[in-house]
């Protein structure tokens, strides 16, 4: 019963939360979307915390994606013991990195003043989700190691069957280890509270700056086709007014 | 030829009197909120001196503007490639302090005190945290040279002296000091819109004023250290950066911006100037020396037919022509010649630009007494206090021949005038003074009626915003009957 809610239940209620609940934040509540950095109010303990947790992060999370997308390449590569031994200390540093991001920052919150005042109650709930998802990781990482091969035999037809509409939590129920059931289901979680937290930010990471012309400007109307008015036509409306 | 038309800005600093009224009027329109308390949109601080924030000027700490790369430039501190990888810590934001941590007093205290022997005080609270702090620093702490040795003699702008110019500059009977009001340039290639990774700053096309949507910045903060002047803030309340809008909504009313409008000297004009987008890049790119004078080139002559007819082939109105052949700023700096821009090296072609003050000349000290007799009334530009090359770097990217004959123009529209007032200058010093910068009777009495008795109307020429003409475009005119306004749609607060 609890593995249904926890591997059924739970995955389906956060994807919808996190999908609606982005959508709806980003179109009628677009103000409040930003990374509401406090780089401004304390800058190098910042530096110290927020590098290594986010690059930790970053490393982890398109190399869980790379697991998932194609774990038969995974596979390949970790055919030689060598090479499964580097991809292991790899993923297992930059987790120690994000881990220690995640301690500095959150000392930070605690001892500084001023980043105190800007804290939010949500915020709280976001370092929560954080610390138990990358502690129970490095315990993952420690415990049952070797997880670049099993994930792919193990949690990505998990995963898959979440995605196809065709729940298959057998495996994942019968695994003898709490920190990845922890894992798996403060995953979820996170997701689900994305929607409702400063999480929101990495959706709306600035790539089109990559390809976008540096200088930006913006007409009020279509200032040729007002001067011969048969090419007179309906703008857009813009959405600030 | 693409030519578009910007509300440009002359500030006059010999008529600035600090008294900062520029900048409280700024601030109870737009910056009295919570985050936004530290900001001055408008701010004045006293030259030499260190500014706001402390050594703005100073690109090795700030890593503000442009770099001239070949043929173009790149932002120094920001950009494409230095933005996404500086995203998680900007290694070159300014922090609060770097500005100055705002305060109140505790009021309430000075009724709720209990009776004693003393007098009950208003002790100063912190406007971030809410708790006492001991102010150590405010924005225009060096006003007047107010602590000179800590903050005048860090002025960026000395390193272009000498050691001795320098100390020439601190001997007591030298001192002088004049005023720099700042407000956002609006610039042509501004650097805080490049430097956005979310797009959000942009720079609107009929009128020039660069603004941010808030509703798209993401609080990346990358426009702080791009903007060479410290002109765009973050509000660390709502999590957004804020800067000057110009007062666009009084500008489209036909109203001057509260700064220009409040201004005691009168020292702010406004108007239109239009200019040649195409040459943007390369102006923004030309050498040291020649920045200045193509920087200037780039606007262009409201009255040549030529230029007239290619405005309106691009959908200029004919109202912003005519206003941009009104334009005060455009005699100011095109046909008199006598207004710079503020650090030009910074290559964001600034729309904001200085009549530089001509301030008082020197006197020599000889055997230890000082004397101040000289054979012209106002001695050379030559014995000017402020050595040339200081303002040359304020305002001409260190060449003193413009920051010269800007000075020689002014005198001789001074000379000429006492010559008209009470005549006790002989014509033939008047005429070669005049001769010298080619300045006639007629122009320097223009110069002066502009400077000195100039009325509301002459000084803020402001085109009409023909907001009919893009509200028809958007909807029924008679839709948004009474619903003009602006303000926030949701409360504006820090994420959820
Ligand atoms: S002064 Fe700074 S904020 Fe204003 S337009 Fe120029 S670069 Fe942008
Ligand atoms: S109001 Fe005018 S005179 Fe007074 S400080 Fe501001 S710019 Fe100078």
């Amino acid at each position: 019963m609890s593995n249904y809610l926890l591997f059924i239940v739970l995955p389906y209620v956060s994807l919808v939360i996190f999908i609606i609940g982005s959508i709806y934040r980003y179109k009628s509540r677009g103000f409040s979307v930003s990374s509401i950095s406090s780089q401004f109010l304390e800058g190098r303990r910042l530096f110290w915390g927020s590098q290594p947790f986010h690059w930790g992060l970053f490393v982890l999370f398109f190399g869980h994606l790379i697991a998932f997308l194609f774990p038969k390449a995974v596979l390949a590569w970790n055919g030689e013991p060598m090479r499964l031994l580097i991809l292991e200390i790899t993923a297992f540093a930059f987790g120690l990195s994000a881990f220690i991001g995640v301690i500095l920052l959150v000392q930070r919150r605690l001892t500084n003043r001023r980043v105190q005042i800007v804290t939010s109650k949500m915020d709280v709930i976001v370092f929560l989700i954080l610390l138990v998802q990358i502690i129970s990781g490095l315990l993952v990482a420690y415990h049952n190691r070797w997880g670049s091969s099993w994930f792919a035999s193990f949690l990505t037809p998990y995963i898959r069957s979440i995605f196809v509409f065709d729940p298959q939590i057998d495996a994942i129920a019968s695994v003898n280890s709490w920190s990845l059931k922890i894992h798996v289901v403060s995953a979820f979680t996170l997701i689900a509270f994305i929607p409702f937290t400063r999480f929101m930010h990495f959706l709306v990471y600035p790539l089109d700056y990559l390809w976008r012309s540096y200088q930006q400007v913006v007409w009020n109307w279509n200032r040729k086709a007002i001067r011969t008015s048969r090419a007179h036509s309906f703008g857009k409306k813009s959405k600030n007014n | 030829m693409d030519i578009r038309s910007q509300v440009s800005m002359v500030f006059h600093l010999d008529k600035c009197i600090g008294c900062h009224t520029c900048s409280i009027a700024c601030k109870n329109i737009w910056t009295d909120r919570k985050g936004a308390e530290y900001m001055w949109w408008n701010n004045v601080e006293t030259k030499p001196g260190t500014g706001y924030p402390t050594k703005w000027e100073d690109q090795e700490i700030y890593k503000g503007g442009w770099e001239k790369n070949g043929d173009s430039v790149s932002l120094k501190g920001a950009g494409k490639f230095k933005g996404l990888k500086n995203i998680f810590h900007n290694p070159h934001l300014p922090v609060l302090d770097d500005y100055y941590e705002p305060w109140t007093y505790k009021y309430q205290d000075l009724f709720t005190a209990p009776e004693g022997d003393d007098q009950p005080t208003a002790r100063p609270i912190s406007l971030v945290t809410g708790e006492h702090i001991d102010v150590k620093a405010g924005p225009n702490w060096d006003d007047d040279m107010g602590g000179s040795p800590d903050y005048a003699r860090q002025d960026v702008n000395l390193e272009k002296l000498t050691p001795a110019e320098q100390e020439a500059m601190f001997q007591l009977e030298r001192m002088t000091f004049h005023y720099l009001p700042r407000i956002c340039n609006h610039c042509l290639n501004p650097a805080c819109v490049a430097a956005c990774p979310s797009g959000a700053i942009y720079k609107r096309g009929e009128d020039g004023v660069v603004l941010i949507n808030q509703e798209r910045c993401r609080a990346w903060r990358m426009c702080v250290t791009a903007c060479p002047y410290k002109k765009s803030y973050y509000n660390w309340n709502t999590g957004k950066s804020e800067k000057c809008v110009l007062c666009y909504p009084r500008l489209e009313s036909g109203q001057a911006p509260a700064c220009f409008h409040s201004c005691v000297g009168r020292i702010r004009y406004l108007g239109v100037m239009l200019y040649d987008a195409d040459k943007i890049e390369k102006v923004a790119a030309s050498s040291d020396d020649q920045l200045v004078d193509n920087h200037l080139d780039i606007y262009l002559d409201p009255f040549d037919p030529a230029v007239v007819e290619q405005a309106k082939l691009n959908g200029i109105a004919d109202s912003t022509i005519e206003a941009a052949q009104k334009s005060p700023v455009y005699k100011f700096v095109k046909v008199w010649k006598l207004a710079l821009p503020l650090h030009p090296e910074f290559r964001t072609l600034p729309n904001l630009f200085y009549v530089p003050a001509l301030l008082p000349t020197m006197a020599t000290v000889q055997d230890g007494i000082y004397d101040s007799t000289s054979k012209s009334l106002w001695n050379g530009v030559d014995k000017n206090r402020l050595p040339m090359k200081y303002l040359a770097s304020l305002f001409s990217a260190g060449n003193t021949d413009k920051i010269v004959d800007v000075m020689k123009r002014l005198m001789a529209v001074r000379l000429h005038r006492r010559g008209v007032t009470t005549g006790d200058i002989s014509k033939e010093e008047i005429s070669s003074a005049m001769d010298e910068v080619n300045i006639n009777a007629d122009m320097a009495d223009a110069i002066f009626r502009l400077t000195s008795l100039a009325t509301f109307d002459e000084r803020f020429v402001i085109p009409p915003a023909h907001r009919e003409e893009s509200i028809e475009m958007l909807e029924n005119t008679a839709d948004v009957k009474g619903n003009t306004g602006f303000g926030f749609k949701e409360r504006p607060v820090r994420g959820l």
